[in-house]
């Protein structure tokens, strides 16, 4: 048997959890028998009609969607090309798209009777859905976060701990994202019987990439609703920054079978080409296992996972959501980057120019998105999601402007 | 043709022995001390010796395999290392070597190639951390092809589905965790460790070693009174390695000696 054929025998081996080659789920034998569980829980919510019952009530009540589709005017002027419209998931409650996973995982732990929820996070954000959902529901819940990344979010560390969740800071490796899904994992391994882990992204084993992208489709789904309502047409192209990928998955979906709607993923281009120093996946990395799932991951020659970069903590992680490799390979999705220096522009351009102070993650798409709006022309349209706000980065911004780093 | 842990394992039971499986990480402290474990392992009567191979992620690993896992990585340790020392130390001792792995290193460097330069290397085995049951056939076959086993994991959390699944492909022996958990050491053995055995020895006679928290002679004693044919120690060792150096290869074949020596006591 050849490699190639070895490779492709462990990764067909199931059919289920695999988006093409990518996704599966390559975790300990202790972890499966609970990761089938939650699959099985998933497929029941799913067609369970006062499951999304409840679900739509909270998104509508407790968080406030739909969140608006707003014409970004001032912004397109300036980038004088295609008229960018803004999906404002930052005015979801807690001020991100991750409230909308972190609703629905926290209504199926419940439905699995679950009492203690932990999760990891990187910039915060989905650090303190959770710990927003576990005080609205009364639950146990400790978050993991690299300590690299509680320092450089440190107004979201105390929201949590506001919340009256317990933040772990976690001191292995690169001290950020992908070191604290390794806590958590470690945790839940060891706490599994009366632990659910909420992970916060479109990776990890199956089936928290499908279940993740499942929660935060209603942006997309929401996004094609309002453009044709507003411009009766499709737009051409739908931007989002891609760091495990949740919001950009959760942008795509609804438009996925729109063969002529350009789904454009931005990655974190950091401070240079070599590896280490960016978080682009689909320009240095090699396909692998980490953290469960198949997909592109940055890696040295041995297979060791490279340390990476990015201004803002929510993009600076080794691989990607194995959907999105699945995308980009099938060539229905593109995926560019754009550098610290790009994102730390486009931050400070939507904030003078529409009065939204955009996440750092989130200026990573306002950022290409500009470009596009350029070669996309007069007459063009897109939709960039801006996936949170940028209160939790004023600090960053600023002890880098202090630093004269920009 | 019987393989070289399924020779191991029928010595133990015709002798009516106990055994134990020591794991270290390869390159922990260097190479060269790697070596030294090795031979001191064997030497101390291992019944098989699993060889870690260092990962920057061991998501299923406790803090001090991780620490060992920076420690061999921060000389640039990898999988051809690996399996250059395991080769010197079989051929010096004939120890079965089985290398203990996750996934990603093992992909980088080729499958295939891989089942081929273990195979020559005179290695017994391959055990991977993050590689299920159900993925693996294809992989266990290629290294039969070379009489090589694939060492399969059961945890506690295991349906009895799956334990009689997994036995059924499973070769050379099965690695029961005895916790759910990280490796590390415990005070004591977990009480899913007896059931765990209970439940695996009703669907298999394969050779069981019960891994995860073993650190002390009570604890081995009680878990090969429960039926288990050897047990793992890891943490413990690396512990040890941690904190004599260079002086470890002795410490660690007393070790294995005493372990081994226990068994009589009761007897």
């Amino acid at each position: 048997m050849k490699d190639g054929a070895v490779l492709e025998s462990l990764l067909s081996a199931s059919g289920e959890g695999y988006f093409g080659h990518f996704g599966g789920r390559f975790v300990a034998e202790t972890l499966v028998e609970p990761l089938e569980e939650l699959t099985a829980a998933f497929d029941q919510a799913r067609d369970d009609e006062s499951f999304q019952r409840e679900l739509s009530e909270l998104l509508a009540e407790y968080s406030g969607r739909p969140t608006p589709l707003y014409y970004a005017e001032r912004l397109t002027e300036y980038a004088g090309g295609a008229r960018i419209l803004l999906k404002r998931e930052d005015l979801g409650h807690t001020g991100s798209h991750k409230i909308n996973n972190a609703l629905g995982q926290v209504l199926l732990a419940r439905r699995m009777g679950k009492q203690r929820i932990i999760a990891e996070t990187g910039a915060g954000q989905h650090g303190v859905a959770t710990a927003t959902v576990c005080a609205r529901f009364g639950l146990e819940c400790v978050v993991y976060m690299g300590a690299e990344d509680m320092k450089r979010q440190a107004l979201n560390v105390f929201r949590m701990r506001l919340l009256g969740a317990e933040v772990r800071g976690v001191e292995a490796g690169s001290k950020t994202l992908k070191d604290a899904i390794n806590e958590a994992m470690r945790d839940w391994v060891t706490n599994v019987r009366e632990t659910y882990y909420l992970l916060g992204s479109a990776l990890g084993p199956h089936p928290y990439p499908t279940m993740v992208r499942e929660f935060q489709r209603v942006i997309g789904d929401e996004s094609r609703q309002q453009v044709l309502a507003r411009e009766g047409r499709l737009p051409d192209a739908v931007v989002a920054c891609v760091g495990g990928g949740s919001n950009a998955i959760g942008a795509f979906t609804a438009f996925v079978p729109d063969k002529n709607v350009r789904l454009i993923g931005v990655e974190a281009g950091g401070r240079g080409e070599s590896l280490g120093d960016h978080a682009a996946r689909f320009r240095g990395g090699v396909p692998g296992v980490l953290q469960g799932t198949y997909s592109y991951v940055l890696q040295d020659e041995d297979g060791q996972i490279a340390a990476t970069h990015s201004v803002s903590a929510g993009l600076d992680y080794a691989s990607v959501g194995p959907e999105h490799a699945h995308l980009r390979d099938l060539g229905r999705a593109e995926y560019v980057s754009a550098t610290d220096a790009e994102a730390l522009e486009a931050f400070d351009l939507l904030s003078r120019r529409e009065g939204i102070i955009p996440a750092l993650e989130s200026s990573h798409a306002v950022s290409y998105g500009v470009k596009l709006a350029r070669e996309l022309g007069k007459g063009g349209l897109m939709i960039v999601n801006l996936s949170g706000r940028g209160d939790k980065d004023v600090n960053t911004v600023a002890s880098l402007r202090e630093g004269g780093k920009q | 043709m019987t393989t070289r842990l399924q020779n191991a394992f029928n010595e133990l039971r015709e002798t009516g022995c106990k055994g134990v499986v020591p794991f270290i990480t390869a390159g922990d402290p260097d190479l060269e001390t790697t070596y030294e474990l090795l031979v001191g392992l064997a030497r101390g009567g291992a019944t098989a010796i699993e060889l870690g191979v260092p990962f920057s992620d061991p998501a299923a690993d406790g803090p001090v395999i991780q620490r060992a896992c920076e420690r061999a990585l921060a000389h640039g340790v990898n999988l051809k290392d690996v399996i250059e020392v395991a080769d010197c130390a079989v051929q010096a001792t004939g120890v079965p070597i089985v290398l203990f792995s996750y996934l990603n290193p093992l992909l980088r460097y080729g499958l295939e190639k891989l089942a081929q330069d273990a195979g020559r290397a005179g290695l017994a085995g391959v055990l991977v951390t993050d590689l299920p049951a159900e993925a693996a056939q294809g992989f266990s076959r290629v290294l039969h092809r070379r009489d090589l086993d694939l060492v399969s994991l059961v945890a506690p959390t295991s349906t009895e589905q799956r334990i009689a699944q997994i036995a059924q492909n499973a070769t050379g022996f099965l690695y029961a965790i005895s916790v759910t958990g990280v490796t590390g050491t415990r005070h004591q053995l977990s009480a899913d460790a007896g059931a765990l055995l209970k439940r695996i020895r009703r669907v298999t006679d394969l050779p069981v070693a019960v891994g995860f928290g073993i650190s002390n002679t009570m604890q081995a004693r009680e878990a090969w009174a429960q039926g288990a044919d050897a047990v793992i120690v890891g943490s413990a060792l690396v512990r040890k390695i941690e904190e004599f150096g260079a002086q470890a290869p002795v410490e660690v074949e007393r070790f294995v000696r005493e372990l081994l020596a226990s068994q009589a006591v009761e007897a």
